[in-house]
């Protein structure tokens, strides 16, 4: 699909020559910095990111080495206006899903009222039975939101996904910060643009509120798979820029109830853990028995209320696909109001009407597996062939109730460089909210995904998709 | 029916263990028709018993133990009353809805063969326990002679299509499988069965969840409902879920597990 027709952020509809009058400055910035010279601090960035280990590896892929995100140097801009509307529905959003948890694993009032079908949370794996009844330390259970955003014009927001378990990127928000900063300082100097670097120090306060029992001094943690995880790198980064220990499994150990971490000095009690591992492999006695990388016991000291574990174990069900087409409903069930953000139209397959439109315009839509993550098992029509429209057709036909289908949106784009200069390229958006026992915030930033092909809308980094830094602007005008 | 407990589990290490922890499921709740008289939990060595839950209703045991540990005795001993109610579970705890337990789980996916041997076993009858009640016995023809072994981790459809050494925890897991397949709610039910033998493991059967009647026990090892000689102790959504004893050591070594358990009848209803 084609660019044409897009907003882009910077430019409007009119391109180069008639950029929105709120970036004139930007724009200016642009037409007059010299590409080779953008080529050469965008390469600049690269080489630092491959220096620093900021890498991936491609799943699937068995033959590729650690890999960089590619890194864009022309950043994406939000108008302080722009941002405070969007923080507001990002609030909301966030509001609702910890209200959710809170119900659907306690009195269960949206189910008794009839607002979502029973069997889709009840047969769903992602609801787990072994949290039912279980409420975290200060109800709070998305502590850390990256909510998936799409854009198609200067206040149409979309929500793509939202990610209320263990959402990874926001060390892309920071070096992707540092790197502009070093590499374009003119541009901090010209414009107020909201600093990110404090973030680490809202999540740690963000940890340190939901301690249990109100301790004023908790001995917080980052617990990670190890350094095979794809995400290591980010892992390593918040615990050292938050001063906390980097925790393996394997330095964890419960004993009557509490969480001890194993240091030289001796154990040291563990009152918030940051887990980046997945629920499956938390504790295998009460999850998945196979794991090698969980903690015995640790669901029993969560239970008895003895650690805060960010997020809370069962937040599946509050990201899951069939879930997110309810997102609306859901949002005004616990808010009262209409969602200020609302979701990219969907198609529940399962629903026979549904299954029916989506089988008739499968060129046009994009059709998404339920349980699928990272743009695995994904059908965009427009640009499919012939043969993986047939093949989803007869996987649609099989098993309807696992997919979901959804417009082609003409998403956003913002000017990137591309090998014949500036040229616009579609974008997306994860914000990062956080949710402490006193309150909502958003980051003022985030991570934005572009995807680095002409009229590609695909921006995961898996595959073809890069990042840019995402500026959050203290005035109206750039 | 009162109805003496002693459940004897023995670990041995080949080498010292440096940690343990374990999760327990040996207590029974109150229902209706069943009345925990007395009950004790205990370890042959210096641990720390802590109670809790597992969401699905079951009293849980969290045991942590330090090291060197070179075997480990849990002993269970109780004595429970009950009462006769034809299979029907009344007054149980019961966080979760019927629909929950529609759910598969890798150990009770039913095959082809065993999809088909439940739907033809069970017939076309409307009233849904009578076709549970045929489907049990089928399993029970099918398989009649189950002890109660120790967990060998299979899965229902492959017990049910290797035969061989099918006990009762197997033929339960084929019930369930069966009876989700059917579309009816069903549970795995782990507990102790007052019979004359000694015995190497717990019993296992079948609750089946009927409109009308809530949750009622098959016990495919005997073609029947339970009766009062049953104590019912854990639920689950597979044989896994509902295990006794379970948990991870820290240390090399093989570990040797043995069973020692009693169950006797005490006499009539008082």
């Amino acid at each position: 699909m084609a660019a044409r027709g897009a907003f882009d952020e910077i430019w409007g509809h009119g391109g180069p020559d008639s950029p929105r009058a709120e970036f004139a400055a930007l724009s200016r910035w642009l037409a007059e910095t010299d590409a080779a010279e953008l080529q050469r601090r965008q390469q600049s960035a690269e080489a630092a990111f491959r220096q620093l280990g900021i890498t991936f590896a491609v799943y699937g892929d068995s033959d590729a080495a650690e890999r960089i995100i590619p890194f864009d140097i022309v950043p994406r801009v939000f108008l302080a206006g722009e941002w405070a509307r969007l923080s507001e529905g990002l609030v909301q959003r966030v509001e609702a899903i910890n209200a959710f948890l809170e119900d659907i694993y306690g009195a269960r009032r949206i189910l008794r009222e009839g607002v979502i079908p029973p069997e889709l949370i009840y047969l769903n794996a992602q609801f787990r039975a072994e949290v039912d009844g279980v409420r975290p330390p200060h109800g709070v259970w998305a502590h850390i939101c990256g909510i998936d955003l799409v854009r198609t014009g200067p206040d149409q927001f979309y929500v793509l996904e939202d990610n209320a378990r263990t959402p990874s990127g926001v060390s892309y928000m920071l070096e992707n910060r540092e790197a502009m900063i070093r590499l374009c300082p003119e541009l901090f100097r010209d414009f107020r643009v909201a600093p990110v670097d404090s973030y680490p120090d809202m999540l740690l306060k963000t940890m340190q509120s939901v301690a249990p029992g109100g301790n004023p001094r908790p001995v917080c943690v980052v617990l990670t798979p190890g350094h095979f995880n794809s995400a290591y790198y980010e892992h390593s980064f918040l615990a050292d820029s938050m001063g906390v220990e980097l925790v393996e499994a394997a330095d964890l150990v419960v004993d009557d109830d509490v969480v001890w971490m194993q240091t030289i000095a001796g154990r040291v009690k563990v009152d918030v853990i940051y887990r980046r591992i997945d629920d499956d492999f938390l504790d295998p006695l009460v999850f998945r028995p196979d794991s090698m990388l969980g903690v015995p016991g640790i669901m029993a000291a969560y239970r008895a209320g003895n650690v805060a574990i960010l997020n809370a174990p069962g937040n599946g069900i509050a990201d899951d696909k069939a879930i997110y087409s309810y997102m609306p409903e859901i949002v005004r069930f616990y808010s009262g109001g209409e969602a200020r953000l609302p979701n990219v139209e969907t198609w529940r397959c399962r629903e026979p009407d549904a299954l029916n439109y989506v089988l008739a315009n499968l060129p046009e839509l994009v059709v998404k597996l339920v349980d699928g993550s990272g743009g695995y098992g994904m059908l965009v029509g427009p640009t499919a062939t012939r043969a993986e429209i047939a093949a989803f057709r007869a996987a649609l036909v099989a098993e309807p109730h696992r997919y979901i289908a959804q417009p082609t949106l003409a998403l956003s784009t913002v000017p990137t460089l591309a090998e014949q200069g500036l040229a616009p390229r579609h974008v997306d958006f994860r914000p990062f909210v956080l949710t402490g026992s006193d309150g909502v915030r958003v980051a003022p930033g985030g991570l934005t995904r572009v995807a680095l092909r002409e009229g590609s809308l695909v921006v995961n980094s898996s595959q073809g998709g890069g990042t840019k830094d995402s500026f959050v602007l203290l005035d109206d005008g750039a | 029916m009162r109805i003496a407990i002693e459940h004897r589990t023995t670990y041995r290490f080949s080498e010292p263990q440096a940690r343990i922890v374990q999760m327990l499921r040996l207590t029974p709740c109150d229902t209706q028709d069943q009345t925990v008289v007395s009950w004790l939990v205990g370890v042959d060595r210096d641990a720390r018993l802590r109670d809790t839950g597992d969401g699905f209703g079951n009293m849980v045991t969290m045991l942590y133990a330090e090291g060197p540990i070179e075997a480990l005795d849990i002993t269970v001993t109780g004595e429970v009353l009950t009462s006769e109610a034809s299979g029907v579970v009344r007054g149980a705890l019961e966080p979760l809805p019927p629909l929950f337990y529609l759910r598969g789980t890798a150990r009770t996916e039913a095959s082809d063969a065993l999809f088909v041997f439940a739907a033809d076993s069970a017939g076309t009858a409307d009233d849904t326990l009578e076709r549970l009640h045929a489907f049990n016995a089928a399993l029970h023809r099918r398989f009649p002679c189950v002890p109660d072994l120790p967990d060998a981790g299979c899965t229902a459809s492959r017990a049910f299509e290797t035969g061989g050494k099918v006990s009762s925890r197997d033929v339960a897991q084929m019930f369930i499988a069966g009876a989700r397949g059917l579309m009816v709610p069903a549970r795995y039910a782990s507990g102790y069965r007052a019979e004359d033998a000694a015995r190497s493991a717990p019993h296992a059967w079948a609750e089946a969840h009927v409109e009308g009647l809530g949750w009622v026990g098959f016990d495919p090892s005997t073609g029947l409902s339970p009766d009062e000689s049953y104590v019912r102790v854990a639920i689950g959504l597979d044989a896994s879920g509902a295990a006794a004893t379970g948990g991870m050591r820290i240390g090399h070594g093989q570990e040797q597990l043995a069973v020692d358990l009693h169950v006797d009848r005490l006499g009539g209803e008082e």
